[in-house]
């Protein structure tokens, strides 16, 4: 039986073998097609920016500079933008993260009589919302426009994360809430001292899915604090530039940028557009590599359906 | 007459333990205060947030001035729905919305799978690991940061024209983005750009499930690599693409709105604008609150209807449910 199997595989076929290497090509190119466009982003921004605009630059620059770096955090407001959105994207994932899994853990407990009524309270919320309108008027109401707590009280609980801590929670060995308890530990001290810590796996994929949430988004940025310079994110002062490249493109009004480049240092829109892009998405493309199992553990434990 | 008066102890003989029960719950309640005080700040958070919206639904059925109260708004009816379906944008908006779905819903499936099946042939593990590991990166940043990245790869002197002038194929660079037929092209590329390899993870994990016997079993028998991924890893998928696909099916009138709204400019909004788009453009942009939630309104109610249909189309198939 081993035998028969070892050599058939010694006799692999022609066709099995074209198989493997037109396979191992396809994934090359996959990979090329995924990783190009940020090598050309790169590219260009450390690229000259007046040099950029004949064209022709792909996987390395021409002139390296540093000037559209320079350029663009010399810009206050983008500077601001940066750190607006750091500080969203910490206190957000902190806020969020400790109060899905205090709200998850209240519902993982089987005796608690409240926990059928609260758990179904939030699961309906999966599947109807209020949309966009009746949303933005609320925040309108509750005074929250122009101000930056609308980027952290909307989003407070994730249902979705709710399930996974509440799935992961009700995992963990029966006895050891029951020692804390007979320990006299209070439900609180028990969630803060116990169940915290041993639910760091699966806080650690929650928090990354928030954080690149917070990360990555622009609408309410948009929806709510546009007209407040002091409260822009990254990601809504790139949409803004991408606006005004989409108009240039389409309606050749090219020089929308020149003029605000034009005083003194040298940057075109494509530069700024490139160097933005690549600063915007720096610190995903960064930490990814390290923390990548985490976000396909998240997948599995997601699995675990409510 | 006769029969409340003997109905009456029967009835009092039945509440008696409802009252002990509520009386029960009450005490048990007292006790578990703390768990109730962990939880209760999160449950006002979600009445108001998730389900006062609600309230606002109200607006489709008024001719809603924010200056106005609750009980001064003037009532009209169906109006704005009636609005709706005789206003020509509002059909031209819903068919894009269903045709990018659809090319969203099909596009994604076929290739994920395809990539799935692929990943799974690879021998070299270290190699697959690489692989996926780059193909997730675009998942994760941002649509911006994406939408960035299209106008870039397809400018008049990005990669793709200079490809495809150097190839021959095209004379002149073509202005991709200011062609509203190329636009459903474009966005299903790019959602499958940034997706397929996210959407590889669920089939790697279900391949893995597998009995690997049936693989010996179709190698002994003279199967070659082809037939062994069509005869046995593709039928293996079948339960999970199944009720995926049944899933998906609910987010019908889900095509997306940061990609629309991004990569959508004036040149090819007769294809890009989609019902989220008409509902920011109508309710948010022109201030005409009432209109842009009657859509919003006709988007969730449908959605929801789809959402439960699929629901129990999959309970009818022996599928287990999704809620």
């Amino acid at each position: 039986m081993l035998a028969l199997k070892k050599s058939r595989l010694r006799r692999r076929s022609l066709g099995d073998r074209l198989f493997d290497y037109g396979n191992i090509v396809f994934m090359i190119g996959l990979m090329i097609v995924t990783i190009y466009p940020f090598v050309n982003m790169i590219a260009v921004s450390f690229n000259d920016a007046n040099d950029a605009v004949r064209g022709g630059i792909y996987l390395w620059p021409r002139l390296w500079t540093l000037d559209n770096y320079s350029y663009i955090f010399g810009e206050s407001d983008i500077y601001h933008a940066t750190l607006i959105s750091f500080l969203r994207t910490v206190l957000g994932t902190i806020v969020s993260v400790f109060c899905t899994a205090m709200l998850a853990f209240t519902i993982s407990r089987q005796e608690f009589v409240l926990r059928k009524a609260v758990t179904m309270f939030f699961v309906f919320t999966m599947y109807f919302s209020g949309g966009l309108i009746p949303t933005y008027l609320l925040i309108r109401d509750l005074g929250l426009i122009n101000s930056f707590w609308v980027y952290i009280f909307p989003g407070i609980i994730g249902v979705f994360n709710m399930i996974v801590i509440r799935s992961f929670i009700e995992g963990l060995p029966d006895g050891i809430l029951e020692s804390a308890r007979i320990d006299g530990a209070g439900e609180f001290t028990t969630f803060v001292r116990v169940v915290l810590p041993l639910t760091i796996p699966a806080m650690a994929t929650v928090s990354l899915f928030v954080a690149v949430g917070q990360w990555n988004s622009w609408f309410d940025v948009f929806l709510y604090n546009s007209s407040n310079i002091k409260l822009s994110t990254l990601q809504y002062e790139l949409m803004k530039i991408l606006q005004t490249s989409t108009t240039a493109a389409t309606a050749s009004a090219g020089d929308i940028y020149q003029s605000q480049g034009g005083s003194g240092t040298s940057v075109t829109p494509t530069s700024i557009r490139a160097t933005m892009t690549i600063i915007a998405s720096v610190p995903i493309l960064m930490v990814y590599p390290f923390v990548q199992r985490y976000f396909v553990q998240g997948m599995t434990l997601g699995g675990v359906k409510g | 007459m006769e029969k409340p008066i003997k109905s009456e102890p029967l009835a009092t003989g039945l509440n008696q333990p409802n009252i002990h029960k509520t009386a029960l719950f009450f005490k048990r309640l007292l006790q578990q205060k703390t768990l109730a005080f962990m939880c209760i700040p999160f449950v006002l958070w979600a009445f108001v947030f998730k389900y006062m919206p609600l309230w606002g639904w109200t607006m489709a059925f008024q001719k809603f001035k924010a200056s106005r109260t609750f009980a001064e708004q003037e009532w009209v009816g169906w109006q704005h729905f009636q609005f709706l379906f005789s206003d020509n944008s509002f059909y031209r908006v819903l068919r894009n919305t269903i045709v990018m779905s659809s090319i969203k819903l099909v596009l994604g499936f076929v290739t994920a799978i395809t990539l799935a099946l692929l990943l799974n042939e690879l021998k070299n593990i270290v190699f697959k690991r690489f692989v996926q590991t780059v193909s997730y990166l675009p998942h994760f940043i941002s649509w911006v940061v994406a939408s960035s990245i299209v106008l870039t790869v397809l400018s008049p002197d990005g990669i793709v024209n200079l490809l495809l002038t150097k190839l021959g194929i095209l004379d002149n660079p073509v202005l991709w983005m200011s062609k509203g037929h190329y636009f459903w092209g474009i966005l299903g590329a790019t959602e499958v750009w940034k997706e397929v390899g996210w959407n590889t993870i669920i089939y790697l994990a279900a391949i893995t499930a597998i009995d690997p016997s049936q693989y010996e079993a179709a190698e002994i028998d003279g199967a070659n690599r082809l037939q062994r991924m069509l005869s046995i890893t593709l039928p293996g998928l079948k339960p999970v693409i199944i009720i995926l696909l049944i899933m998906n099916m609910g987010h019908i009138l889900e095509s997306g709105f940061e990609a629309q709204y991004l990569l959508g400019n004036g040149m090819n909004q007769d294809y890009s604008e989609n019902l989220d788009i008409f509902v920011l453009k109508y309710g948010i942009g022109m201030g005409n609150f009432s209109l842009g939630t009657a859509a919003g309104i006709f988007k969730t109610v449908v959605s929801f209807f789809f959402l439960f249909s699929a629901n129990y189309m999959a309970k009818r198939m022996g599928e287990s449910r999704l809620f």
